[in-house]
Formats: structure tokens, C-alpha cells, sequence
């Protein structure tokens, strides 16, 4: 099945759900952020994309945008099917987990969190993956300084033992 | 009543086996292991970060230091990303240069693997010298090329930086040679060894839609039975002027894992055999690429290929001005470690350390 061909099946089943497919280089749709757990569903039953190869987010001014990037081993498709999640509030960006869908989006949605600060809801185990519990901030935002960190201003928010 | 509990063992980040700074908590009934959490990110750097305040050709050596052991493969990334991106065109010479160092690259990285899994069983070292030893050969070729053993800095968006040096195609070819007796003797030494069946043969067993469902590539993926080689589905670079296979094995644990490195290993020296014979003359770097990737116009990309851990992408996104908005690397090795759970059911400790050998991580791909 082409691109095009599931964005058809997807547009006759969820009527409202698209919110618009911009012109990039990738095929792109982005879906209303309620309706992504049925969405995922559509596509991984249906439509058969059962790989996913990337969940990634990108901080723009005025919205997070969550991006999964889905791939079909079974038909062997060569171009991604990207979607896109808009979330406008940026003081407490939420989404829902596809974790149960895709079981490989559980690493990569635990450094979303860690990187960038967007909670995943419906995650079996929600926590920091690459930086440690108590690190203030969150590294990818651009609000946050691209600067050095000297070992006395981060050794305080390290855990202690026996938690560490 | 006999009353029993697990023990919490931490396989911590110092430890010969880990393959890097990893760290493993292990709930363990007697030696069987009943839960496991890998805790990560002793090795984070910040690349993703710090590439927003650089410009495209100078995040080339940062991209480097991802995976060290396969240091080409991960120029090539990128630069088939921001090629995408920008919309540059490679020149012929460069497409078959790249098309040998990736496929030297692959070389080198499963030599790695196979060696480093035999130090996790207990041969302590000897295989990895016997690795090793054509690994210093390879390694040779490139410094020859580019300066550097390691951090090759060699592919840029556009094409390769320097052409090949004189001497290179010959060495090349007496080298490839040798290669194919090489993994020849590599495979009847190793393979059939009596301790090696006995103790990987039906460890860690992966079955193919788990490994699929959990976004796992690469050999890993190929020794679960699933035929997925993104150099014959995306058709990128030149990968169809050749004829290669891609070898699959049926049951998905640890020796067919180990089986799958050499059997790769086979196919890549047939396809550099092809590229040396082919290779045009021409230019190395497209003149137009510089001025390209100094502004790119605003969009974004993703760009992966097949590197000799998995798939490892780039998904690359431009604002118009000189520094990448944001530039996101997809880790092979992060993501073939989620299914580390269901591989390791049932076992006991010394599974573990073969089947975390198996995986074959780098731990500076999984955090950058």
C-alpha cells in the first residue's frame, strides 16, 4: 500500500482526525493528539506498518511537535510515513503512549521525556533515561543554555546512595 | 517452610563485560534471573545539543564519536540526510568510494562483534587477536586515506573530502583477498566448537514479531529469520549497481546471531571484490554542496541507512539559517537493547553476559 493509498483509507474511516499534510520532502500527515491512540491502531492492524523506526520531538516556537516515523517490513516500503502530532500547550505537553502498539517506542518515548519534557501517558515505566532524577531542566528545550556545567552546580541534584 | 527471596545484584558500570559503561540491576533467585533493568546514560554527551550550535559540515566530526568502532558508516548517515535535505547530488567516484569504506567498515565492526562475543564466553582474547589482526589492516586503508584510524571524518554532504591516494586500490585488492581466506578460516575455526553450541544454542532466543514490534535491526534482525536490509529497500547510494545477498538464519538466539557476523561478512567482501573492479575517475566532492550546505533551505529529512549495528538515521530539520534546528540520531544500539527482557527469560547469569555480547552494543551510540 502506498502513501497516499492509507492516507485515503485513513481520511474514510476518521473523517475529522487530519489536521493538515504539509508539503515536505517526507509524506506527512498530522492527527489531532486525542485521536492518536485509535489512529496508531489504524495503522499497525490495518495498514500494516509495523515498524517504527523513530519517536522524536521537536521544540518550535509556539507548539511541541511529537514525530513518529512508521515503516512496513512485511511490504518492504522504501519512503517513511511520518506523523505528526501538534501540541500547543507548551506549559504541559501531554500525549498518549503507543507503547502498547509498538513495543520498541518504550526507550525512545522515556528519552522524549528526559530530553524535552513531554509526558507520555499510558508508559509502563515513565522515568529518566539518560540524565538522572533530580537534573534540572530539560536539556532540548531552547529555552534551556547550551553552556558548561561545572561539577559543584550539578553534584547537589545527584541521588545519593543506596538510590543512585 | 523454607522462606525465599531475590537477591538484587548490580552488574555496575565498571565491569569487564559490559561492553562500555552499562549498568545492569539484576533480581536474582539462586543464579536464574527473574527481572532485569538496564540503567543507561553514563556516556551521555550531548551530541543532539550541541550540534544546534554548530554548522552542518562541523557536526560531521561529532557524528563521528558516535559509534567509534564504525566511524564511516556514521559520516554516511548524516550525509545522506543533509543530501536529502538540501537536495545535493553525489558524484559517481564518490558514491563508489563510499560504497567500499561502508563496506570496510562493516567488515570491521562484525570482526569486532565476533571477537568481543568469544571474550564474553571465556576465550579470553584469542579470537580477538586473530580479529584484530585484520582489523589493523583495514585500519591501515584508512589512515591511508584520510589520516585517521578511527575518527575518519571522511564523508562529508556532498560527496567524500579527499580523493583515494595512489597506493590505495592495490592494497585494497591484495587486502580483500586475503579477507575472503580470512573469515573462511575464522568460520571453521569458530563455528563448530563443541563449548560454543553447547552453551548459545537455544540462549536467548528472539522470535521474529517481537523483534520486529520492537523496532529492532539490523543482524539482529536477519538471525531472527526476517529478510529486512534497508540497502535493498531504500535503494540508496549505488547498493543496486551490485549483486549481493542478504543471508537470514531461522532461530533467533545467540549462535545464530554470532552466524549472521560472518555470514555478512562473506557478502561484503563480494561487493567491495565488485566495487574495485568499477570504480570510475571523476571528481570527489560536488562543487555546489559547499555553498548548500552553508544556508539549506527550510525543511526537514530523514535520512538512514543500513550501518553494521542496525539502522541508524538522521532526522534532520532546518530553519534556513545555518545551524540545524534540530538534529535527532536514531541509536541502533539503544533500540536492540529493548528486547533484552524477553531475551533473557529463564536464564542465569552467565546467559546474560553472552546474550548482552550478542547484541552488540557501543555504548557511545546508545547515548550520545
Amino acid at each position: 500500500m502506498t502513501n497516499d493509498e492509507i492516507l485515503a483509507k485513513l481520511r474514510e474511516k476518521y473523517p475529522k482526525v487530519v489536521v493538515d499534510t504539509p508539503e515536505l520532502i517526507d509524506f506527512t500527515v498530522v492527527v489531532k493528539s486525542e485521536a492518536l491512540t485509535e489512529v496508531a491502531t489504524f495503522l499497525h492492524d490495518e495498514c500494516r506498518l509495523d515498524y517504527l523506526a523513530d519517536v522524536t520531538a521537536v521544540d518550535r516556537p509556539e507548539r511541541f511537535e511529537v514525530v513518529y516515523h512508521l515503516y512496513s517490513v512485511k511490504n518492504q516500503t522504501p519512503g517513511p510515513f511520518v506523523l505528526k502530532v501538534y501540541l500547543e500547550d507548551k506549559g504541559n505537553p501531554k500525549v498518549a503512549s503507543v507503547t502498547p502498539i509498538w513495543r520498541g517506542a518504550n526507550f525512545q518515548e522515556r528519552e522524549v521525556y528526559d530530553l524535552m519534557g513531554i509526558a507520555f501517558e499510558g508508559h509502563p515505566n515513565l522515568k529518566r533515561i539518560l540524565l538522572w532524577e533530580g537534573f534540572p531542566g530539560h536539556p532540548l528545550r531552547k529555552d534551556f543554555e547550551n553552556r558548561t556545567f561545572t561539577f559543584k552546580e550539578l553534584e547537589p541534584t545527584r541521588p545519593k546512595p543506596p538510590d543512585w | 517452610m523454607l522462606k525465599t527471596e531475590t537477591i538484587t545484584l548490580n552488574l555496575g558500570p565498571q565491569h569487564p563485560s559490559t561492553h562500555g559503561v552499562f549498568r545492569l540491576k539484576l533480581q536474582l533467585d539462586g543464579e536464574a534471573v527473574r527481572d532485569l533493568e538496564p540503567v543507561m546514560g553514563y556516556l551521555h554527551r550531548g551530541i543532539e545539543k550541541l550540534s544546534e550550535e554548530r554548522t552542518y559540515v562541523q557536526v560531521v566530526p561529532l557524528t563521528d564519536r558516535l559509534d567509534y568502532v564504525c566511524s564511516m558508516t556514521n559520516n554516511q548517515a548524516y550525509a545522506i540526510a543533509v543530501e536529502k535535505m538540501a537536495g545535493i547530488e553525489v558524484p559517481e567516484r564518490a558514491e563508489y568510494i563510499r560504497v567500499i569504506m561502508a563496506e570496510f567498515t562493516r567488515i570491521i565492526n562484525h570482526l569486532m562483534a565476533v571477537g568481543f562475543l568469544w571474550n564474553e564466553l571465556g576465550a579470553y582474547f584469542t579470537p580477538v587477536v586473530y580479529c584484530f589482526r585484520e582489523r589493523e589492516r583495514v585500519l591501515d586503508l584508512f589512515e591511508m586515506t584520510c589520516g585517521s584510524r578511527m575518527m575518519c571524518n571522511y564523508m562529508r554532504p556532498g560527496g567524500v573530502s579527499v580523493d583515494l591516494p595512489e597506493g590505495f586500490i592495490p592494497q585494497a585488492k591484495k587486502l580483500n583477498d586475503h579477507l575472503k581466506t580470512f573469515v573462511d578460516e575464522l568460520d571453521r575455526l569458530l563455528s563448530e566448537n563443541e563449548i560454543f553450541l553447547s552453551r548459545a544454542v537455544n540462549v536467548g532466543v528472539l522470535p521474529a514479531d517481537v523483534a520486529i514490534n520492537a523496532s529492532i535491526t539490523g543482524p539482529m534482525l536477519r538471525a531472527s529469520g526476517v529478510l529486512y536490509d534497508i540497502r535493498k529497500v531504500d535503494h540508496y547510494s549505488i547498493y543496486d549497481r551490485f549483486d549481493f545477498e542478504v543471508p537470514t538464519c531461522e532461530h533467533g538466539d545467540v549462535w545464530d546471531r554470532y552466524y549472521q557476523h560472518i555470514l555478512e561478512m562473506y557478502q561484503s567482501v563480494r561487493i567491495i571484490d565488485q566495487a574495485l573492479d568499477g570504480i570510475p575517475q571523476g571528481e570527489v566532492m560536488n562543487k555546489a554542496a559547499a555553498k548548500a550546505t552553508r544556508r539549506p533551505p527550510e525543511g526537514e529529512a530523514y535520512g538512514r541507512i543500513e550501518s553494521p549495528k542496525g539502522e541508524l538515521s538522521f532526522y534532520v530539520v532546518s530553519d534556513g539559517s545555518g545551524n540545524p534546528y534540530r538534529l535527532r540520531i536514531r541509536p541502533p544500539s539503544m533500540i536492540n537493547l529493548s528486547a533484552l527482557k524477553e531475551m533473557c527469560q529463564g536464564h542465569k547469569i552467565q546467559d546474560i553476559v553472552i546474550i548482552l555480547g550478542s547484541v552488540n552494543l557501543t555504548m557511545a551510540d546508545l547515548d550520545r
